[in-house]
């Protein structure tokens, strides 16, 4: 049997994005030990490639901004199946949070005044996104990193130990979550991780996991996330008695690369948009007024004019489409190609150079025209850039109770960021992923922090089970033993495939079905995985410790899906092509039963009533049935 | 539009090890690093290659390309000349962990060293007021994605050791800068840049600039003007006086 190091920490964060880095830190401000484990480096993780921005209603440009709009537009955006109170919660705090990141040293692109500037972005009706040029996940994860270090160095001058704190356990990754106890008494009690490095084993006793391991888009072939996306706590939560919901909404962001092949799925951001750019066809045609759907035709313009006076004067003009929800966009430049309209590699146009000047371009989005002149040698400040839909998030996550961000189900567990569900509903809005990561990373540390206290004063510190880590530790160590030959790469490829071409942007159920079979014979394959090497920093042994998880969540994804008999957000039927008021009362949830995941309904809890006086009750209709109004008007 | 290339790694770990010959398909608009996870799919499983985001967002994919320090995610194929094997080796001044991988934790210890950003006293968050022209000065630092190439490229310590304990290197000291350019930063760095971070062992030769792969310029902008502001104070008369008598701060 394998050794392994035993440590011991109050709260273990999994994940150092930017979920997990700002939930340490208010763990970490409670006076909680806390331990960071991160799959790469310190200060790499997936938040860098954010670009466009964080969404707080701060007001700054227009005065007319606040936490009302910003709830409402969050739910236009998720069709009406966000959990409301995640919704109002993330409107209410995004601002200070984002201050707050100010006064820990980051430096945001600055309005006239000297406040924090904010642009417009996708969905959302004022400018909001705080952002430093196209680059702002980097000043996040960098404000938050050095935070860390700065905690690090008053914990140095404490006690002499950088280290006696937070410590960032980095090129470190989680197989295991342990539990301890049985029904109500179970707890969380440890979990069990590998230094990538050396391949050697960690056992931390802990009574708080925060899982914020981010997204899962990995499963997907043409996708803008990294190879770390492989959906680990979404499994993680399942394989210790958790619940995922929403995992039929993947979100495919409407503008990635789509050459040279090499890059394909690149992010090309949403700022563009917001800044300016228009999205053409082979014919030139300014499409998207063709795709704006009923539900928001008051909001959006009817002709290029009014959508070009848009951009000087908000107050009088409406909407681009092109600034319409990313779940349309990316539907309707599918529709684009799938029609033969696309541009030459297959994607449509998008064209900012007819509309700023070169050095306002090179200003305002300096990450895009430094990637398209190094990785397809082409000038966006003189042509247009071709793009076309790429996998890109999922709304769907653990179920967690809004307030804490504690686990369903789980004692111990909390969870924050893109691997919990529920905020953002059928469809994310641009820019809510930032304010999310730092609105609910900050409640998830202080709420398991909490949790800890009460563990420590009524005993719930549950040994870790001897059994379970030998257990664990067979597992992560048989792919060496196994001589059945398959690469995990070659596994993985193929999984990306069916995600892409069955469970992609337009899904049917015979389609659904054969994925789902798909997935089973992969997940019978990975029993006979070949790792070759050793376990120092070895890829191929990592993967194979990744797949099963991947497997495990791409099949929670291609089930909602097949179940959920609607198109809503990030879910399109080719079957069932209408929104339908019935499912927008449902959460699907997948949980995993004595080996086998099941999914079931569960009723959507109903906004108070005050949230609902926030929209007019004709919007309303366009969603919800007329009982469920008329309920609404006499509670 | 395919080609067949012959890739040269570096293959082992803890120091020991030897250039290993493959040979592999590359296609039109491929970078190195897509022709490296070929050959990891492919042939060599256990390959060790650091990478995230492929994008030269992250900067964890620095490696020597024919000698040179460079991200392989931006490294594209048809820069490289044809017909000719594509040598690719670690980084040379960080330790080996295995293959194309190093150790970077000098990096880390170093940052460790620079006191973080302080505002003044009893300035609420909100209420930061800065302009534009002034935050664009430390912005251009803050676009640093920690590649380390700078750090594996400088001479001070690329093939110097001995003055690793003693030089914090381009990327921190340029932090230095950054923070001491910040308009509301009120903590004094420069002493501790020259005596404790070892500024003076850059000889503004730019071989940082020159590697940086998001075009900071590193010696011109951070370092020289670092040095300047501590040579003004150390060699500046008044100052020194002043640092000695502790003039109030209103007072000058």
């Amino acid at each position: 049997m394998s050794d392994y190091e035993k440590l011991s920490y109050d709260v273990v964060v999994i994940g150092a994005g930017g979920a997990g880095l700002r939930a340490a830190i208010s763990a970490r401000e409670t006076g909680k030990t806390v331990a960071v484990m991160s799959k790469s480096l310190f200060g790499k993780a997936h938040t860098v490639m954010a670009e466009g921005g964080i969404a707080a209603s701060m007001a700054n440009v227009n005065p007319k901004d606040n936490w009302q709009v910003h709830f409402r537009d969050t739910m236009r955006g998720g069709k009406f199946l966000n959990n409301y109170r995640m919704a109002e919660l993330h409107a209410k705090e995004a601002p200070d949070c984002v201050w707050e990141l100010e006064s820990w040293g980051a430096l945001f692109d600055r309005t006239k005044d000297g406040r924090i500037s904010q642009r417009n972005f996708g969905g959302h009706e004022y400018p909001r996104l705080a952002h430093v040029g196209d680059r702002t996940g980097l000043e996040m994860i960098r404000t938050l990193q050095q935070k860390v270090v700065a905690l690090q160095q008053q914990d140095f001058k404490a006690t002499g130990d950088y280290e006696s704190g937070i410590r960032v356990f980095a090129e470190c990754t989680v197989t295991k979550i342990f539990m301890t106890g049985e029904g109500d008494n179970r707890r969380v009690s440890g979990v069990l991780a590998y230094w990538r490095t050396t391949g050697e084993f960690i056992v931390i006793e802990t009574s708080a996991v925060v899982i914020a391991t981010g997204g899962i888009g990995k499963s997907f072939k043409v996708t803008s996330n990294s190879w770390e996306y492989t959906g680990d706590g979404h499994a993680l939560a399942l394989e210790c008695g958790g619940s995922l919901i929403n995992m039929e909404f993947v979100q495919f962001h409407p503008t990635g690369m789509v050459w040279p092949p090499s890059v394909r799925g690149l992010l090309v951001t949403e700022s563009v948009r917001g800044d300016g750019g228009v999205l053409t066809n082979s014919e030139g045609r300014r499409f998207m007024f063709d795709y704006i759907p009923e539900v928001f035709k008051s909001q959006y313009a009817d002709t290029e004019e009014e959508a070009d006076r848009w951009y000087t004067d908000p107050d009088n003009n409406k909407r681009p489409p092109e600034l319409l929800p990313r779940d349309e966009v990316a539907r309707a430049i599918n529709a684009e190609v799938k029609a033969g309209r696309g541009s030459p590699h297959g994607g449509v146009y998008l064209d900012v150079s007819t509309r700023l000047a070169p050095d306002v371009i090179k200003a305002k989005l300096p990450s895009m025209w430094h990637q398209f002149k190094e990785l397809a040698d082409v000038d966006i400040t003189q042509e247009p850039m071709e793009v076309g839909p790429t996998c890109h998030y999922v709304m769907g996550g653990v179920e967690v109770d809004p307030d804490t961000t504690a686990a369903i189900g789980v004692n111990g567990l909390f969870c924050a960021g893109e691997a919990a569900g529920g905020l953002h509903g059928s469809n994310r809005l641009g820019g809510n992923s930032l304010s999310d990561l730092l609105v609910f990373g900050r409640r998830a540390g202080i709420y398991a922090a909490e949790y800890v206290d009460a563990a420590t004063t009524k005993g719930w510190r549950p040994a870790i089970n001897e059994n379970d880590v030998t257990e664990a530790l067979e597992w992560a160590l048989k792919p060496f033993t196994m001589t059945g030959g398959e690469n995990p790469y070659t596994i993985q490829h193929e999984l990306q495939e069916v995600m892409n071409d069955l469970v992609g942007i337009i899904r049917t159920e015979h389609e659904m079905t054969l994925a789902l079979k798909s997935i089973e014979d992969l997940t019978m394959r990975i029993a006979y995985l070949n790792t070759t090497g050793g376990r120092s920093y070895n890829p191929g042994w990592n993967l194979a410790l990744d797949l099963p998880k991947q497997l495990l969540v791409s099949k929670c994804i291609a089930l909602a899906a097949l179940t959920r008999q609607e198109s809503r957000g990030g879910h399109t039927r080719d079957d069932f092509p209408m929104m339908d008021p019935y499912w927008r009362k449902v959460n699907l949830v997948c949980t995993v039963d004595d080996g086998e995941l099941v999914v079931e309904k569960k009723s959507l809890v109903s906004m108070t009533n005050d949230l609902q006086a926030l929209f007019d009750e004709v919007e309303l209709g366009k969603y919800m049935t007329a009982a469920e109004l008329e309920t609404a008007g006499q509670g | 539009m395919s080609h067949t290339a012959i890739f040269r790694i570096w293959r082992g770990d803890k120091g020991e090890g030897a250039l290993q010959d493959y040979s592999t398909q590359v296609n039109e608009g491929e970078v190195v690093l897509d022709v490296l996870h070929r050959i990891q799919a492919e042939q060599e499983n256990d390959l060790a290659i650091r990478w995230n985001c492929k994008a030269g967002k992250c900067g964890s994919c620095s490696a020597e390309v024919n000698g040179k320090p460079r991200l392989m995610c931006l490294t594209r194929m048809n820069s490289l000349p044809e017909g000719e094997p594509v040598t690719i080796t670690p980084l040379r001044t960080f330790p080996v962990i295995r293959d194309l991988v190093t150790d970077v934790t000098y990096n880390y210890v170093k940052a460790r060293e620079v006191p973080a950003f302080q505002p003044p006293e009893g300035l609420k968050p909100g209420e930061y007021r800065m302009t534009q022209e002034d935050v664009s000065r430390s912005q251009e630092f803050r676009k640093c994605i920690e590649c380390f190439l700078c750090q594996n490229t400088c001479h001070a310590v690329r093939d110097h050791e001995e003055n690793k304990e003693y030089f914090a290197g381009p990327r921190v000291l340029m932090r230095v800068t950054e923070l001491d350019m910040h308009p509301l930063d009120t903590l004094d760095r420069q002493e501790l840049a020259q005596e404790e971070l070892g500024l003076g062992y850059c000889n503004i030769t730019k071989c940082c600039t020159q590697v940086c792969p998001e075009h900071i310029k590193i010696t011109d902008n951070a370092l020289i003007p670092l040095k300047e502001r501590v040579a003004d104070r150390k060699y500046d008369p008044l100052l020194w006086l002043g640092s000695k008598i502790k003039v109030r701060k209103d007072a000058d």
